[in-house]
């Protein structure tokens, strides 16, 4: 079993580029975790000294729309193609892009490019049409937790609070948690494949954490797009969440990272609306198991202040990780906003 | 009838996703929705497989084809690399343009997702933004929602967004000129002629159903709560 999942990985171990990224922002990281895209190209520019750019005049990729089926393949393939005329009039050749929602698209248009070429020229000439624009395809497209994960060292080195637990020693136990349009769709666009993602894992042990492996590790978060968008299918995202939330429990993790936003999101607010309904909490402290981005964790290990980079935010307290950590915090903001709100 | 297995083999989705399947039930093992809803993936794909056309036309009236949550975990465990939820896409948009979504409960449900997510996209360029995600329609947010959203404008600025203001960075304005390029590639692509097929059949239905004019809105929030 170890020689397979050695010669399984081997295949599916992506190159990443190390410098020169043209950044797609997401709608969901923005909406929810607007620090996270922040703190993401700070760390680039500031920490590694990378080139990444952030384009004023990129839009969505429709890509809820169309998995919701109000947008059609040749509207969004379109679209994606005006973000690569962006990149083509910038000078860039190696798209970094934030959702996973868009970074299963984008593979899935470059794979229908790839074995129907009718279909690209098709494209070509509707952007043509529609904007006068051109473009060139990427050289590499990486999701942004590709990046992390390739200067995961570099950042260890720069590491103010590991992923350890402060008093007792101990590595923090972490739970990864991948967006399924990250790699089951094209195993090979993902670090490790689906059935071994190595993207999170790779980042939690080079900073000191031990990973939970848990019965249901690899099940959808159950964002499910248009049962989520109807309220009354929202129950569907729900039993999902709940199902990944029961099986984990038992590991007691410290925290939940993410690298889809929709996943982050939705992991922390349905383990809020468990607590409000049924009065149940799966950590021992605070109200529930914290879940960060992986931008988030990248920043606290950082020494970056929580409140500047969003965790308030959370609707499930994250301060009994921050304090596991012995990260230093202003307790008071956090205290009174939490009063204010009436959060337990 | 209408040949819809002719339709649906001219769709690149069909093409690059359904590859003579061996009915194994794998499919409908790992499928989240199989578990919440009386749904199997597997189904649908002998069904489209078969060619019946009438076979096929009930399925595009059927509350079935949107069960699915387009997770795509069916694609990863496919002997044959089928992939039975975009298998689903291409039924849906089928299912769409010739408006028979209105048939089922489910599909009718699809005029309420253009009139979000499609204004969202066409009228600010996000598919979704906070200022449309309104606590009152999203309890599952929570308070610390609602505090963020009452406070939008305050609270982005102060982690360093740049919101609803005109360059780069988080939540930035889109300017006119650039919604007028995804209006363009909307129309060009037949994205407008999607969202103007929905409204179209979804206008019949409620009149069939007994809306009068006037009470559209109505029926949109009623078609949400079946």
């Amino acid at each position: 079993m170890e020689n397979y999942t050695k010669i399984k990985w081997s295949d599916y171990n992506k190159e990443i580029p190390d410098d020169h990224y043209f950044y797609l922002r997401s709608c969901i990281r923005q909406t929810f975790f607007p620090g996270s895209e922040n703190v993401f190209i700070d760390i680039l520019r500031n920490i590694l000294k990378k080139d990444i750019y952030d384009e004023a005049k990129q839009t969505t990729c429709t890509g809820i729309g169309y998995h919701s089926d109000i947008v059609t393949l040749d509207t969004i393939q379109t679209v994606i193609a005006r973000q690569f005329a962006l990149m083509t009039e910038k000078g860039y050749e190696n798209v970094v892009i934030s959702c996973v929602t868009s970074f299963g698209i984008y593979n899935e248009t470059m794979h229908i490019w790839q074995h129907h070429p009718e279909q690209e020229e098709k494209i070509r000439e509707y952007l043509r049409k529609a904007t006068g624009r051109e473009f060139k395809k990427p050289v590499s497209m990486s999701h942004s937790s590709d990046v992390i994960y390739k200067f995961r060292d570099e950042i260890a080195k720069r590491m103010k609070y590991p992923l350890v637990d402060k008093k007792t020693g101990e590595p923090l136990k972490i739970v990864d948690h991948i967006g399924c349009h990250y790699a089951k769709i094209f195993p090979e666009t993902g670090i490790g494949g689906a059935e071994f993602p190595k993207v999170l894992t790779g980042i939690i042990k080079s900073w000191g954490g031990q990973i939970v492996d848990y019965p249901e590790r690899r099940h959808c978060c159950g964002f499910g797009f248009r049962q989520y968008i109807i309220k009354g299918s929202r129950g569907y995202s729900l039993t999902n969440s709940k199902k990944k939330f029961d099986s984990m429990e038992p590991y007691e993790p410290d925290a939940i990272v993410c690298n889809c936003p929709g996943c982050a999101m939705f992991m922390d607010k349905w383990q809020y609306v468990i607590y409000e309904t049924q009065g149940k909490k799966y950590s021992k402290t605070g109200n529930g198991i914290p879940v960060l981005t992986y931008e988030e964790l990248a920043a606290l290990v950082l020494g970056y202040d929580p409140w500047k980079i969003g965790l308030q935010m959370h609707q499930v307290d994250v301060t009994p990780l921050l304090d596991k950590m012995g990260i230093e915090y202003d307790k008071e903001y956090y205290i009174e906003q939490r009063k204010k709100l009436a959060i337990v | 009838m209408e040949d819809y297995f002719k339709i649906l083999s001219e769709d690149v989705r069909i093409k690059d996703n359904l590859t003579a399947c061996i009915n194994c039930g794998v499919c409908t093992a790992i499928c989240p929705a199989a578990e919440y809803y009386e749904y199997e993936p597997r189904t649908i794909v002998v069904t489209v497989q078969s060619g019946d056309n009438q076979k096929i036309k009930e399925l595009l009236e059927s509350d079935t084809i949107w069960y699915c949550g387009q997770c795509m975990s069916c694609k990863t465990r496919c002997p044959r690399q089928n992939c039975p939820g975009m298998i689903i896409s291409a039924l849906r948009y089928l299912s769409q343009k010739t408006g028979l979504f209105v048939k089922s409960k489910k599909g009718r449900q699809q005029i309420y997702i253009k009139n979000s997510v499609g204004k969202n996209i066409l009228e600010i360029g996000y598919c979704m933004h906070p200022s449309r995600i309104n606590p009152d329609e999203h309890p599952e947010q929570g308070p610390v929602w609602e505090w963020i959203y009452q406070n939008r404008e305050e609270f982005y600025a102060s982690l360093g967004a740049n919101y609803e203001k005109d360059g780069a960075g988080t939540l930035r304005k889109i300017p006119n000129g650039v919604l007028d390029e995804i209006k363009s590639i909307f129309e060009v692509t037949g994205g407008i002629e999607l969202l103007e097929n929905i409204e179209k059949y979804s206008r019949i239905k409620a009149q069939e159903l007994g809306y009068k004019n006037g009470e559209f809105d109505k029926y949109i929030n009623d078609v949400i709560e079946e």
